[in-house]
């Protein structure tokens, strides 16, 4: 079956090996992202079955989840650390499968990692048995993230067993303001279509504010496709994209580019695309977005107020605000800019790249965070963290009170090292607000990573506009 | 794989939306790494399977949690709304759920990541309207109705009131859960279509060859 003429339906298409009868596909994958803690499992499957990887080529492994980020010391490292760092190693050596380990410059969180080494290219398709996989999708690729069963599958037979998606286009109209990027368009998308909007669609980001984002900025929207239940999030790549993956370690080079361009150009939707839902969202007038609740669809503008479960549309929705105000202890009618917050978390997959560190540094220059915050920065990989060195970013952040980490996942899952405690309040420019997700007990305000810096320095919620 | 045909178990209601795969299984911030769980050992998860609703900080039951009272201490099926397993691709969530003897979720929709993973389990994820899941989930909270029957082949949830509630499910993810198939088995068998649209692929998209990068 062909599918229609949108971005999602061309790499579709091109990767399609055959038909179920009820018609799933059987599609092949390009490339797989492996990680230290959920890949234990795929490997042992893989080992207990005696099967085999074929072309490992395809496959790159770094470590980012469960790692300190304070201290990479042999003490810092010791029991589940040291141990999936060992396995993860000698899975990739004994699989043939290439491995940035920990103490490479170019180790870091994996959808950080792939699109800085230009292993992620237009056109392809991806996998990691990792949510945020979808970030990918940015550079106008099919990136799936999947379980640790799947992508086993996926690792021993080369293909992925799915139905094609209904496809949604959400069309950002307008310029967006300073200070909006990204974070907000995402989140504001997010608020629109609900937590399982996206649910069974391919998702495609597209009109003017999206032509005019970073490739930073993009990966940040794609990156919470899964926070609005979508399967993919994708990008129509375009000359940002070029210029950004141009002459990266993996990229193709010389006439292999050229001839790559040449396909990649025909990646964009048609005219005629058709899509079987449309949204649009005027984002001339967008406010800085943050979370109220425990939902990343629980989120108003920084000048908003948090809701009211009697104006809630139903009595399961007035259910679930009343249990995300009472688990975040915040009464109906309170001001956003009136919370206060006791610690900021500036990282993650979602907002750990240069661009992000800039925007931070930009709000935090020549300023001090406020007293009894606890502030830290994780970048996104170690050359995130060297570039931000070269441009005197850590020192801005470590002078204005912020600890300046190394790279990983760090507090956007609550892993076993940095993580809230009970009852604190977090500004985080993670993706997750979930109940306990960054700590038992912690409370989380997703926001960017300029709202973020804002928060740090005035120790409540703060629109960053007041600091143009 | 256990394969799934029918069930006739207790069901717990939760009434809650976006019941996450952090609520399900629980990273080490929010439980520490107590001896008892295991983040490794799919077999071992049992202890993690909704960690922090079911058991205080120090460890002991919280006695509210629908799944510490009786006769949902015994429950095989979960009911719950919608989005059911949003989040975090962990397959942590089902591995865990398995642990504690579940064999079936019945809401009005999940977290796709979430429902992939159960048919690789031998879980049975449900998709029923809205009303029809709350129809189930007022009487699944009364011990005497809680009772649910689950039958994979006629594709049909019968509650205690009498109630016939049919359900879709994909052909193919249907077939392997009835026969418990190894599905990595059964894709090796498709091994030389698949290098002969490999070969063609690459041939098509030569610069994405390791050797011209």
């Amino acid at each position: 079956m062909k599918g229609g003429n949108t971005t999602y339906d061309k790499i579709w298409d091109d990767h399609v090996v055959e038909e179920l009868p009820d018609g799933t596909a059987r599609l092949l994958i390009d490339r797989k992202l492996v990680y230290e803690a959920g890949s234990v499992q795929v490997f042992r499957g893989i080992r207990a079955a005696g099967r085999s990887i074929p072309n490992p080529e395809r496959v790159l492994a770094v470590p980012d989840h469960v790692l300190p980020t304070h201290d990479r010391s042999p003490e810092a490292l010791a029991g589940m650390p040291a141990l999936l760092l060992e396995e993860l190693e000698r899975n990739s050596r004994d699989f043939g499968i290439e491995h940035i380990p920990l103490f490479d410059e170019r180790q870091g969180i994996a959808h950080v990692v792939g699109p800085e080494q230009g292993f992620t290219l237009p056109g392809t398709t991806i996998v990691c048995h990792d949510s945020h996989t979808a970030t990918h999708g940015a550079f106008g690729a099919l990136a799936f993230g999947v379980g640790a069963s799947e992508f086993e599958h996926i690792m021993v037979t080369q293909t992925l067993l799915q139905r094609r998606s209904d496809t949604m286009r959400i069309g950002f109209d307008g310029v967006a303001p300073a200070w909006i990027g990204g974070k907000d368009l995402i989140l504001a998308a997010i608020g629109t279509i609900g937590a399982r909007g996206g649910t069974g669609y391919a998702i495609e980001f597209a009109g003017e504010a999206i032509a005019a984002l970073s490739m930073e900025g993009r990966m940040t929207m794609c990156n919470m496709a899964i926070e609005a239940g979508a399967r993919v999030g994708l990008i129509a790549p375009d000359e940002t994209t070029y210029r950004w993956l141009n002459g990266r370690p993996k990229a193709p080079k010389g006439a292999m580019w050229e001839q790559a361009l040449a396909y990649w150009r025909t990646l964009p939707s048609g005219r005629d695309a058709r899509f079987d839902r449309e949204v649009l969202l005027d984002v001339s007038a967008l406010a800085p977005q943050v979370t109220w609740g425990t939902s990343p669809e629980h989120v108003v503008g920084i000048d908003g107020r948090v809701p009211d479960p009697k104006d809630a549309g139903d009595a399961a929705q007035a259910d679930a605000w009343t249990r995300a105000l009472d688990y975040m202890g915040l009464a109906p009618g309170t001001a956003m800019a009136d919370v206060a917050v006791s610690r900021v978390f500036i990282g993650s997959c979602t907002n750990s790249r240069i661009e992000d560190l800039r925007s931070a540094a930009a709000v935090l220059k020549g300023r001090k965070i406020a007293d009894g915050v606890h502030a830290f920065v994780s970048p996104g990989s170690g050359l995130v963290k060297k570039q931000a060195e070269a441009e005197g970013l850590d020192r801005i952040f470590t002078e204005a009170g912020f600890e300046w980490r190394l790279p990983g996942c760090s507090m956007c899952f609550g892993g076993p090292f940095d993580s809230l405690k009970p009852g604190e309040r977090c500004a985080s420019t993670s993706n997750r607000n979930f109940e306990n997700r960054q700590g038992r007990d912690g409370r989380t305000h997703l926001v960017s990573p300029a709202m973020a810096a804002a928060a740090a320095v005035t120790g409540r919620l703060a629109d960053v506009r007041d600091y143009l | 794989m256990t394969p799934f045909t029918t069930l006739r178990a207790v069901a717990a209601p939760l009434p809650i939306a976006n019941i996450s795969t952090d609520d399900i299984f629980p990273g080490p911030g929010a439980t520490g790494l107590p001896a008892g769980m295991s983040f490794s050992d799919p077999a071992k998860m049992g202890p993690n399977a909704f960690a922090v609703m079911r058991w205080n900080a120090d460890g002991s039951p919280r006695p509210d949690f629908i799944l510490n009272r009786s006769p949902w201490d015994t429950a095989q099926i979960i009911v719950a709304r919608d989005n059911f397993g949003c989040g975090s691709s962990r397959e942590h969530a089902v591995w865990c759920m398995a642990a504690i003897g579940m064999r079936c979720v019945i809401a009005p929709s999940f977290g796709d990541i979430f429902y992939g993973n159960c048919f690789k389990n031998g879980m049975l994820p449900v998709r029923l309207p809205v009303e029809q899941v709350e129809r189930l989930l007022s009487l699944t909270a009364a011990p005497e109705t809680a009772t649910l029957n689950v039958d994979l082949t006629a594709q049909t949830v019968i509650d205690a009131g009498g109630g016939v509630h049919r359900f879709e499910v994909d052909a193919y993810r249907r077939d392997l859960l009835l026969n418990g198939l190894d599905e990595i088995e059964a894709s090796l068998r498709a091994g030389p279509l698949i290098e002969a649209h490999d070969a063609a692929y690459c041939a098509r998209r030569p610069w994405l060859r390791a050797d011209t990068a």
